[in-house]
């Protein structure tokens, strides 16, 4: 059993800093492109976070009036890197109601404390 | 070259790929293995080795078997088994083999003893869909009609019927060797392998 612990181990990223449903943050993408390899960014509000070996959390956010959410699994290395823009304070850890707020009401109260 | 190892399954678990795409990976602790008899087409008709894996206490062999595992060194072994070989005098007895036999991207072919799952229905081991859940049906999971009547009037051999399922030696072919970690003796293949954890495996390489 500790074989297994350990390979899943080696994969965990420690490079991230830290952030919750709620938090907007920027996700950067490396996209291999033929032979050439660029790096696109997605900016949106984190709504869930799920743990685990296969961890991942999914960021949302509204592209020229249509929602657009992207799941990426926490230890994947196609993420550059991840950014926290503004820090969220939400009374749940999955913020799925936000689905069905438009303009408004689909902001979020910031957070000043970590 | 020695065509085979044998290892046992360690359990599953993933791994991200180049491309971000994340993989499912069994890992088996294979080796190492102890050459214990060279079997020569001269003298046995076919060309192999015997190979032994795992520790056993001396105190639990039979004393046959503890002087024939002596001859290979002090070891004694939990399993004994054959791999085809092509050329037997490349090898010692008493010759470890390790994992590093096997390539990374290399396809190799995955023997073990699947699950017992005892007796079971005819769903389960045959894949019988079964009848009506409601409406008034009262056969769910039951086989229906096994035959006709007057003639033959007795049922074919050979129907599919409830019985014992699992247990029973399975190889999944083509299976690729994702990552090798010599320095603890494991192998990661992609996908699933037959078996339950602590199973004994055997693994051949492909033949072409």
């Amino acid at each position: 059993m500790q074989i297994i612990e350990k390979i899943e181990k080696e994969q965990i990223r420690l490079d991230y800093p830290e952030f919750t449903s709620g938090d907007t943050v920027t996700v950067y993408v490396k996209i291999k492109e033929g032979e050439k390899e660029r790096i696109q960014a997605f900016q949106g509000v984190v709504i869930s976070r799920r743990k685990g070996t296969t961890a991942s959390f999914t960021v949302r956010k509204v592209s020229y009036g249509v929602g657009v959410e992207r799941i990426f699994p926490l230890n994947s290395p196609i993420i550059d890197r991840i950014e926290v823009s503004t820090l969220g304070r939400v009374r749940r850890s999955k913020i799925y109601y936000l689905r069905k707020l438009r303009g408004k009401a689909a902001r979020i109260k910031e957070r000043r404390y970590r | 070259m020695c065509k085979g190892m044998i290892g046992r399954k360690v359990g599953m678990t993933g791994l991200f790929g180049p491309a971000g795409e994340y993989v499912p990976v069994t890992v088996v602790l294979v080796g190492p293995c102890v050459v214990t008899q060279i079997k020569t087409e001269a003298n046995d008709g076919y060309n192999a080795l015997q190979i032994g894996f795992g520790n056993k206490k001396e105190k639990r062999v039979t004393k046959p078997l503890a002087g024939h595992y002596r001859k290979a060194g002090s070891q004694m072994f939990e399993y004994l088994r054959e791999v085809a070989v092509d050329s037997p005098d490349e090898y010692k007895v008493g010759q470890e083999i390790k994992v590093d036999m096997f390539k990374v991207g290399e396809r190799v072919n995955v023997t073990g003893k699947t699950k017992g799952r005892g007796f079971t229905g005819v769903v389960k081991r045959h894949g019988f869909h079964g009848g009506k859940k409601t409406h008034g049906s009262h056969s769910h999971r039951v086989p229906g009609s096994i035959g006709s009547s007057a003639w033959p009037s007795r049922v074919i051999k050979g129907k599919k019927m409830p019985g014992r399922y699992g247990y029973e030696t399975m190889t999944v072919r083509n299976i690729e060797v994702v990552d090798l970690r010599p320095e603890e003796n494991l192998l990661l293949l992609k996908g699933t392998i037959p078996g339950a954890k602590t199973g004994l495996l055997k693994i051949n390489k492909k033949k072409f």
